[in-house]
């Protein structure tokens, strides 16, 4: 029966997800702009992630594409058609809130069907709809409660059932899971995304969670005080950060001042004094550096302890301050002078133990020392 | 020991409550049913349903005041409706500058002495010839519950969650319906309270009408004051209960049809 739901659904919305393009999106309240200058293609059936720490500008982004806040300059593209002027009920871009914003005083039925009723639908053809994603979303028989009697998750179903149940040409989706508790959110993560696949819609997400970004979203789009500091795959974010910002964002928490010099090689200066050297072809450098003071940042997990020395790799030698148990590793904080790193190591190293965190120069990025100006 | 003379002592302020609150009442239900009563005398020295028929023989005009009352005070609902609910959204929602200032000015009948007010009231209406006309005692009436009807209707738009109105939109549907479906459904059990309290304003109001409205149009109160101006104490007691019936009526209705609404807003 769901299957057969599903096949429909398919048939029905081949070529449901439009393109959007963003030229030059200047948006703001008061005076100042929290967006300046965005411009962003995203292709049909596509999943985007806005992601960026909270006031960095996406959710005033999204609320900009579904039409609440006015676009000062720019253009917002939907299959080549200039949205930027329109009223918000006239975009057809279905929006899922972060408070879900179902109509307490109507069914869950209701709440779904209210799209299709003002498109002015048979009661009998908005009835066998409702249902219909009703099933898709997993709601079942809940149909018929008042959204009060509905837990978190099934809210944030509804929430969902009735963006879906339009026919949207994209669908915006600003933090759905923030309000779950964790193992909910792990599966609508999943279902979600199967269910973007599944109907071909153009997606774009809001999230602080950039495990929520990677995990669902085709392309994650960082944003930093309301510029795109990178757009690229979840791989490419995660591993080949484009500046320092967009590295500590993704996680990696360890940064150690270091002096360039010369084109060869890169001269680390240590608080004790020493010095060590690291090949520059294999550091990952996305911006140019300029010799003189930058810094080196790198994942906790890419630090192996007391591990035998690769060739090429930095050699820190250091001591056990604390750690925490995560679960499936074990997170050291390692002082060396007065600098501090987190390493991640599957045996637990005992508190005060000198320890040699070695890290390979593949794992490496290299940034200035203070980020570039925007 | 302290506990018996803290029982008592709460035993006395509720029997005193009790009296305050049941006493006046109490004393209007026997003079309703009172055919004798006089002054040493306890109690009434004989009961009976004269008086009853004294307040709705034809001749009686308590059957006419009462259709009035309960007339203009539905229509001074509608009224008070009409004006709060724009009046409400634009204070509960817009940015209106001076929110507070306009705020203000719908208590502006109530701050000055009524007599005072509804003297100069009648005076204007008596010019432009509403004096003794029901649309001249329903504006008066609508004007004495203004105060109540605004704030509230402004402070329930203000409830209004923005972004349900928002979720509407992004649906498809244009201002008016979104205000239609969504706003003034989520606004109503306030509306609701401020239409009981304007209906219970209405049916109790007497120096407006006395002042416009009489002697063309007599209202329940009306009646009643001349009955106790009278001496009348039956009459007016019966006139009394008679005006609880409307107001008793009003309350179950809207009791009833806000139920579900208010419980889903509870549970919001």
């Amino acid at each position: 029966m769901i299957q057969q739901a599903i096949h429909a659904q398919r048939q029905a919305s081949a070529g449901l997800g439009a393109a959007i393009s963003l030229k030059d999106l200047h948006l703001g309240y008061d005076r100042t702009d929290v967006i300046s200058g965005l411009s962003l293609d995203v292709q049909a059936g596509e999943f985007i992630a806005l992601l960026g720490a909270s006031g960095c500008g996406k959710t005033t982004l999204l609320r900009a594409l579904a039409g609440f806040v006015p676009v000062r300059q720019g253009q917002i593209l939907l299959d080549g058609t200039d949205l930027s002027q329109t009223p918000p009920e006239a975009r057809g871009m279905a929006m899922m809130f972060q408070s879900y914003a179902l109509w307490p005083h109507m069914t869950v039925a209701q709440n779904i069907g209210y799209g299709l009723k003002l498109r002015g639908q048979p009661k009998a053809q908005i009835a066998a709809r409702v249902a219909e994603i009703a099933g898709l979303v997993g709601l079942g028989d809940l149909t018929g409660r008042r959204i009060a009697a509905l837990s978190g998750g099934q809210k944030q179903r509804v929430a969902l059932a009735r963006s879906l149940a339009v026919d949207p040409p994209v669908l915006l989706l600003d933090e759905p899971l923030s309000n779950l508790d964790a193992g909910t959110r792990a599966t609508m993560r999943h279902e979600i995304r199967a269910l973007q696949q599944r109907l071909g819609l153009t997606t774009i997400l809001v999230t602080h969670d950039r495990e929520e970004a990677m995990s669902m979203a085709d392309r994650v789009v960082i944003l930093n005080r309301g510029r795109i500091a990178q757009i690229g795959t979840p791989e490419q974010v995660y591993h080949r950060p484009a500046d320092s910002y967009v590295a500590r964002f993704m996680g990696a928490t360890n940064s150690l001042p270091a002096e360039l010099s010369g084109k060869e090689g890169i001269t680390l200066t240590l608080p004790d004094g020493t010095r060590a050297q690291l090949p520059r072809a294999q550091l990952h450098i996305p911006e140019p550096v300029a010799p003189g003071p930058a810094k080196l940042i790198f994942r906790s997990d890419a630090v192996k302890l007391g591990a035998e020395q690769e060739d090429g790799g930095l050699i820190l030698r250091g001591k056990v301050a604390q750690h925490a148990y995560l679960g499936s590793v074990y997170r050291h904080e390692i002082r060396i002078g007065a600098l501090r790193l987190m390493a991640d190591a599957a045996r637990k190293m005992p508190i005060g133990a000198d320890v040699d965190a070695c890290i390979p120069a593949t794992a490496l990025s290299l940034f200035p020392a203070s980020p570039r100006q925007p | 020991m302290p506990g018996i003379i803290r029982s008592i002592m709460i035993g006395l302020v509720l029997a005193l409550l009790a009296l305050a609150i049941f006493g006046p009442i109490s004393n209007m239900i026997l003079w309703a049913f009172t055919e004798q009563w006089y002054f040493p005398a306890k109690l009434p020295q004989s009961y009976g349903f004269s008086f009853w028929e004294r307040v709705f023989r034809p001749q009686g005009n308590a059957m006419v005041s009462l259709l009035n009352s309960v007339v203009i005070a539905g229509m001074t609902v509608l009224v008070s409706l009409a004006f709060a609910i724009p009046a409400g959204l634009a204070l509960g929602r817009g940015r209106l500058p001076y929110r507070v200032v306009f705020l203000l000015l719908f208590l502006l009948p109530q701050a000055f002495p009524s007599l005072a007010v509804h003297m100069n009231i009648a005076r204007i209406f008596y010019t432009i010839g509403l004096n003794g006309t029901f649309l001249g005692v329903v504006l008066v009436h609508a004007l004495q519950g203004m105060v109540f009807s605004v704030w509230i209707a402004a402070a329930a738009f203000g409830a209004v969650d923005r972004e349900l109105e928002e979720a509407a939109a992004n649906m498809g549907a244009g201002p008016l319906r979104v205000f239609f479906t969504v706003t003034l459904p989520l606004a109503l059990p306030g509306l609701m309270a401020s239409a009981i309290f304007v209906f219970l304003i209405s049916l109790d109001e007497f120096t407006g009408t006395y002042f416009v409205g009489v002697p063309d149009i007599t209202t329940m109160p009306l009646l009643l004051f001349t009955a106790s101006m009278e001496g009348n104490y039956q009459i007016a007691s019966i006139t009394a209960l008679l005006l609880l019936v409307p107001s008793v009526l009003f309350m179950l209705v809207i009791e009833r049809f806000l139920k579900s609404d208010v419980l889903a807003k509870v549970g919001h």
